[in-house]
């Protein structure tokens, strides 16, 4: 299932289209706010040096997100 | 200045922020805006006032008041804290909403940024449900143009149904526009008709139950608004309402069945409270989209290809830390030598003071003891933290500023997230850091 895969398993430079979010409370609230509704399309810009946040680009914002709360964006690539 | 209390709005003081007007007929406008979006720098060009700009979400957690006034009228701007939406996530957002909503300013300045509109109207669309004295201005034009951004304000004017002027805050004549438009707000010559967003049928339904009666029982407050609000109930806001129209409005028996009733009927249309917020939510993300959608063209893609190799640099694992590193010993650097030669003549110049202030002691016969406790107690102690502390601050602070001007700081916040949260603190916190460490050297 092709569903199955959250904002971690994009690499920079890749597009995904945002499906469901999993995260609850504040977290849902702001990932709402910056636009992450369903179908949105993200792109990953790039990672910190460490790895962890990745910086994507969210409705023309590029927005740092760290991996676990990735892990609640499910994806679909392409 | 002769005001009473009630002639400068006791109903500011409802939203616990007292606004202090000039004079009686002073309008009040309240500047509201995302963050990052140069509000700070409209409000600076607008009243002349030097507010520390910053980079950093939530600067402005509390209110700054200013005055500016145009030919035909005066105003005390109030600047909001920067926020995303009004839904009182978090306590500047709870701030900004209680003042758009119950501070009851005579018009709202939404300040946005030209580089991303479609993002910034989530926060436009909320304040027209509350208020339709709103002016949206768009700020950062220049910057939109860089970027080969193309955006009809007049397009986006008609659908919003608001007066939506441009600004390059930087350049004060800019802001002149702005100022006419709120003139003709305020002054009703222009009578804004803002769109309201329209909710799925079923919210819509749950609306029209409750709006009538609401409507009769205030007129002060966006019946439509409130009636949404009452379907999503949030306790802060609860409070605020209690306040802001008295205890009896939601004890209504005749409202309170009506809510039960239109909460059943969602439910039983498969929207409870937790799908209602994302409901209105996503409603309010894709009518942005739709207002943008044709007249917002980016001829290039809006993150293009120069700014992504300069993050790049910034922020890869190769070069990232070094340049930071570099960046921040070059400044320490600057801050440490470059404050020894001011050092010195500051503490040579406040020191000769001291030995001519002992002798005027002794010239007036002072005893010892005064002469110890003012000119070797204070003034020694107060004339070495000055010499020691003064220079460097003039020196840091300014070329701090230039990093943050430059953007770069939100890099570091980015580069440093992993390594903090390892110590239980966030990215944001090394700029603090940053500041704590050159004032203890």
């Amino acid at each position: 299932m092709s569903n199955l895969l959250c904002l971690n398993d994009v690499v920079p430079g890749q597009r995904a289209i945002v499906k469901t979010l999993r995260s609850t409370g504040s977290m849902r609230r702001r990932l709402l706010d910056i636009g992450l509704i369903e179908n949105t399309e993200v792109e990953c810009v790039g990672r910190s040096p460490s790895g962890d946040p990745k910086a994507f680009l969210i409705r023309g914002a590029v927005i740092a997100i760290r991996s676990e709360d990735c892990q609640d964006i499910m994806i679909k690539v392409g | 200045m002769g005001l009473t209390n009630s002639s400068i709005g006791i109903r500011a003081a409802a939203s616990e922020l007292e606004i202090k007007k000039q004079a009686v007929e002073d309008k009040v406008v309240a500047l509201a805006g995302n963050p990052n979006v140069g509000k700070s720098t409209v409000f600076n060009g607008l009243t002349g006032m030097n507010q520390h700009t910053g980079n950093w979400p939530g600067k402005t957690v509390t209110n700054a008041q200013g005055y500016c006034a145009t030919k035909q009228q005066s105003y005390v701007m109030v600047d909001i804290p920067g926020t995303y939406s009004l839904m009182a996530h978090s306590a500047e957002e709870e701030v900004a909403r209680n003042f758009i909503c119950f501070g009851q300013p005579d018009a709202v300045v939404v300040v946005c940024d030209a580089t991303c509109l479609e993002r910034n109207l989530n926060l436009v669309l909320q304040t027209l449900e509350i208020s339709s004295r709103v002016v949206v201005c768009v700020n950062l034009m220049d910057e939109a143009k860089r970027k080969n951004i193309k955006i009809d304000l007049s397009a986006i004017a008609k659908r919003l149904g608001v007066p939506v002027v441009s600004t390059v805050a930087r350049e004060k004549k800019s802001l002149d526009g702005l100022m006419n438009t709120l003139d003709n707000v305020v002054s009703g010559a222009v009578m804004p008709t803002p769109a309201q967003v329209v909710y799925p049928d079923a919210v819509e339904r749950a609306i029209a139950k409750i709006e009538p009666l609401v409507r009769k029982k205030t007129d002060s407050l966006a019946s439509r608004w409130l009636s949404l609000k009452l379907l999503d109930p949030d306790p802060s806001l609860t409070l605020e309402i209690n306040k802001f129209l008295g205890e009896d409005f939601l004890r209504s028996p005749e409202l309170a069945d009506a809510l039960a009733a239109a909460k059943t009927e969602l439910l039983a249309d498969g929207i409870g409270p937790d799908a209602l917020k994302d409901l209105i939510v996503s409603t309010l993300v894709s009518a942005a989209e739709k207002i943008c959608r044709g007249t917002v063209v980016c001829e290039k893609a809006q993150y293009d290809a120069f700014d992504r190799r300069v993050d790049h640099i910034l922020t890869s694992k190769a070069t990232g830390y070094p340049i930071m590193l570099l960046l921040l010993a070059l400044i320490f650097w600057l801050t440490i030598t470059g404050a020894n030669y001011p050092s010195q003549m500051l503490s040579g110049a406040l020191f000769a003071l001291q030995d001519r202030l002992t002798l005027l002691f002794h010239a007036w016969g002072a005893p010892e003891w005064l002469h110890g406790m003012l000119v070797l107690g204070v003034y020694r102690v107060l004339a070495w933290v000055i010499s020691v502390m003064l220079p460097p601050m003039a020196i840091f602070f300014p070329l701090f500023t230039l990093l943050e001007d430059a953007g770069y700081l939100p890099r570091v916040a980015y580069n440093l997230d992993r390594p903090f949260k390892r110590c239980c603190a966030c990215g944001k916190q090394s700029l603090t850091m940053c500041m704590v460490s050159i004032i203890l050297h």
